[in-house]
This record gives C-alpha cells, sequence and structure tokens, in this order.
C-alpha cells in the first residue's frame, strides 16, 4: 500500500497549529494555577475536624473523580446554562471543568502527602510553642509537598493531555486546530499525526523531567 | 510574694490529673508538683500511663479531668491565653519536651532546628537565635554538625540535637520522654551525660525513663506508676534502692537483672 505523504499543505497552516497548541498550554497552566488553588481548599476542608465542610469537599471530589472529563465537560457547556438559566462562554465553560477537575485529584494528593507526615513531626513543632498554622506552614507543608511533587507532576502532564478535550465544546485548543486543518485540506493522516507529534514534544521533556526529579528526590530522602 | 516563697512555690502541677481514651481509663487521678530545680523520674511498667501523663505536662495530651497549673494559673485548651488561663502555646514555650523519637525537622539543618523555635515563635532575631544555637550545641558536643542534616546523624547526635532546640527556648522546665528508649545501647551514655549535665545546672526535669540506674543518680523524686496511678513515691533510695510495694520490688528487680 502506498501512500502520497503529503505534509506540505498541512503545514501551510502551521499557525492554526501553534495558536491550538498555545490555547492548549494557556488552558493547562490556567487550570493547574485554578486547580492548585481549589485543590489546597479541598484538601483543608478534607483534613479539618469540621463535618459538615469535610462532608462537602468529599461529595466534590468523588463527583469529579468518578465521571469522565467528557462528560463533565458537556454537563457543564450544555446542561449547566439551563440550570441557572445564563449562558455559558465555552472558554470559561473549558476552564471551569478543567479547573474543577484537576482540583479534585490535586486535592487528594496534597491531602496523602500530609497524612504521610509523621505525627512525631506535628508533636515536635507544638512542643516547641509553634501554633498550628505555623507547625503546617513551616514543618508539615514543606516535607508533604516535597513528597507528593513527582504525584503532581504526573497529574499535570495527564492534564495536559485532558485539556484537548475542550475541542468538543469548540475551544480552539491544538486538537480543535487539526480537525480545522483536516477540513480544509482532507489530509487526516497529516493533520492529526502533526497534532499528536506535537503533544509528544511539549510532554516529553515534562514527563523526563518528572522521572528525573523522583530520582533526585529518592536520593536525598 | 516574697522571695522565700517564691522559691518554694511549684513551677507545673497536675492536679487530679484524669485521662481516658473512649472507655479505657489511662490515668486515674493523679497529682504532682514540681519545684525549680527538680529532677523527677517517672518509672513503671509499660501501660501504666507514664507517657500519657508526662505529655499531659505539656497538653500534648488534653487530660479529659483534672487539671495543669502552670506558675499557679490554670493552663486552658485554648493556643492562646484568655482571661485567667493560660493557653497552651504559652504552655509549651515555657516547658520543653523531647521524644523518644527525636523527631527532629528531617528538612532543616541541624542549626535551623535548633534555631526554628526562637526565630518563630519567640520572633528573636535570626543572628542572636544562631549564636545562641551554636553555643547550645557546643554544650551538647555537636558544634562541628551544624551544618548537617539529621538523617546524617547518629540516634545519639539526634537526641542531642533534640535536646539543644528544646534548651533554645530557653524552657523554665524540661519533660524527657523515654528519650533514650530507641537508641543503640552504645548511644545511651552521650546523651544520659547531657542530661546529667543540665540537672547538675539546676534544670527542672521530669523524666520518663527504664534507666533504674540513672534515675537512681539524677533524680531527686522518683514516682512509680503503676495502672494509672502513683503508686509509690519518695526519694531515689526509698523508691528505687529500697521498695515498699510489691509490684515495685518486682519492677525493679527485673531491671537490677
Amino acid at each position: 500500500m502506498s501512500y502520497n505523504w503529503d505534509f506540505h499543505s498541512v503545514w501551510q497552516y502551521y499557525d492554526l497549529f501553534l495558536l491550538g497548541l498555545w490555547i492548549s498550554v494557556l488552558y493547562t497552566f490556567g487550570s493547574i494555577f485554578f486547580g492548585v488553588i481549589i485543590g489546597f481548599l479541598t484538601c483543608a476542608a478534607r483534613l479539618s475536624r469540621w463535618r459538615a465542610l469535610n462532608a462537602v469537599a468529599r461529595i466534590y471530589q468523588e463527583v469529579f473523580r468518578c465521571t469522565p472529563l467528557l462528560v463533565q465537560l458537556l454537563w457543564f457547556y450544555y446542561a449547566f446554562p439551563l440550570l441557572i438559566g445564563a449562558s455559558i462562554d465555552n472558554r470559561v465553560a473549558g476552564m471551569l471543568t478543567l479547573s474543577l477537575y484537576v482540583g479534585a485529584f490535586y486535592a487528594e494528593i496534597f491531602r496523602g502527602g500530609i497524612v504521610s507526615i509523621d505525627r512525631g513531626q506535628r508533636e515536635a513543632a507544638a512542643a516547641i510553642g509553634m501554633s498550628p498554622w505555623q507547625s503546617m506552614t513551616r514543618i508539615i507543608l514543606p516535607q508533604a509537598l516535597k513528597r507528593v511533587l513527582p504525584s503532581f507532576i504526573n497529574q499535570s502532564v495527564i492534564q495536559f493531555k485532558n485539556t484537548s478535550l475542550v475541542s468538543v465544546i469548540s475551544v480552539a485548543d491544538l486538537a480543535y486546530m487539526a480537525a480545522v486543518v483536516n477540513g480544509q485540506t482532507y489530509r487526516p493522516l497529516e493533520s492529526y499525526t502533526v497534532m499528536a507529534v506535537l503533544y509528544i514534544l511539549m510532554l516529553l521533556p515534562l514527563t523526563q523531567a518528572a522521572d528525573w526529579i523522583e530520582k533526585r528526590l529518592r536520593v536525598s530522602d | 510574694m516574697n522571695a522565700q516563697m517564691q522559691k518554694a512555690a511549684p513551677i507545673i502541677e497536675a492536679i487530679d490529673l484524669h485521662k481516658s481514651y473512649g472507655k479505657h481509663e489511662v490515668l486515674k487521678g493523679l497529682d504532682l508538683s514540681l519545684e525549680r530545680g527538680e529532677v523527677v523520674a517517672l518509672i513503671g511498667p509499660s501501660g501504666s500511663g507514664k507517657s500519657t501523663f508526662i505529655r499531659c505536662l505539656n497538653m500534648m495530651e488534653i487530660p479529659t479531668g483534672g487539671m495543669i497549673r502552670f506558675r499557679q494559673k490554670a493552663v486552658g485548651e485554648r493556643f492562646r491565653d484568655k482571661g485567667g488561663e493560660i493557653g497552651i502555646g504559652t504552655l509549651r514555650r515555657h516547658v520543653g519536651m523531647v521524644f523518644q523519637h527525636f523527631n527532629l525537622f528531617p528538612h532543616k539543618t541541624v542549626l535551623q532546628n535548633v534555631t526554628e523555635g526562637p526565630i518563630v515563635v519567640c520572633k528573636t532575631p535570626k543572628k542572636e537565635a544562631e549564636e545562641r544555637a551554636m553555643s547550645l550545641l557546643a554544650q551538647v558536643g555537636l558544634a562541628d554538625k551544624h551544618g548537617a542534616y539529621p538523617n546524617h546523624l547518629s540516634g545519639g547526635q539526634k537526641q542531642r540535637v533534640a535536646i539543644a532546640r528544646a534548651l533554645a527556648m530557653e524552657p523554665e522546665v524540661l519533660l524527657l520522654d523515654e528519650v533514650t528508649s530507641a537508641l543503640d545501647p552504645e548511644l545511651v551514655g552521650e546523651v544520659l551525660s547531657v542530661i546529667r549535665g543540665l540537672a547538675e545546672k539546676g534544670m527542672t526535669m521530669a523524666i520518663v525513663t527504664h534507666e533504674m540506674a540513672f534515675a537512681a543518680d539524677v533524680a531527686s523524686r522518683v514516682l512509680f506508676l503503676d495502672q494509672g496511678v502513683i503508686a509509690e513515691s519518695g526519694s531515689a533510695e526509698q523508691v528505687i534502692l529500697n521498695p515498699q510495694n510489691p509490684r515495685l520490688q518486682g519492677f525493679v528487680s527485673r531491671f537490677r537483672g
């Protein structure tokens, strides 16, 4: 079987690919940023002694961890507006969903790190008169965050790939642009291959960095 | 209050102290009064409640009955002082604790472990805190290790750093909770000699220990805890060398070998 590769006609639209890639990067870092904030708050709620708060955080986490991201995107874009009686911009819906989704996972990663720190650390901090806040910020968190860094990076790498789903609600990310280029050129093999290669080029350095960091942390422990 | 009375006034007191975990009562009404310069050793079989008791003295465990008094003032359950009650935070600033498993901060150097309390809790200027920390490290024989991380130290060295960390807060009372129990036998001596030095300098201490010879040597008073009560108390000669209580006789003889 012979196939006439024609990357040239596809690469004419390189600006679309690059714009799409930029949008994907934007959604990745945007949702990581908001996700970290949501994750910290949720984690704090999970660790609080206030039961109601704990339950709310837990329900949020389970809802977002137990439904596919695609389903969440469709729900927030098509169903949520009916619930609140106002339309919602697809870019807002995309960013919101991605952030809530990754926040649920971050919360669990942070929580796991914090509870894995030996109880004696908290006691030692308390014994020199530190407040619970000082103990958390100066003793527990620095150790916990170091411990969860590899899982955090892994989750963030997955998040980059997950952003491709916002294309189904017409956010013009890399996946969406690849479809656009395909529509213009009728060259699906080339269009989607370029897209895949761009994803690899973005993510390979990140996974390598994650491995390197994980190895370094293991040595220093 | 004249100077004479002040000297006799207890620094820290436990009054009818009770502690239960669910239905299990670990402490069944204990009283203790520590005066300045006193060294009290708490001995007893495991499960007798001696660790729980010493941990109640700085509210590491919150008693379920009775109270802790510090400088004749009741200690509350809040972190800060409120009304006439002393807060847990204030209590712990003045009552240091050293743990069986050291609990050094692994992400901080030896020096940072020692300066952490003064800088963060007492707002001591960094330079001043470091100078003081270095002299404390010299006192425990570890000045040359100030830049090392805890994971690179032996157990005995870790425990000596932990003692320096507690001393950096300039505590009025030091609580030592089985501080040599996790150490290899050959490292016990170096930690005990540091504690002995503190006792000679007049540091007020409550010591939970299994080292009978050490307790007999440094303690001005020995308490034998058994099943959640103080079963016998008195001088080291009375309690360790000449026990009356049959359970205490059995306990002490096991350590004599």
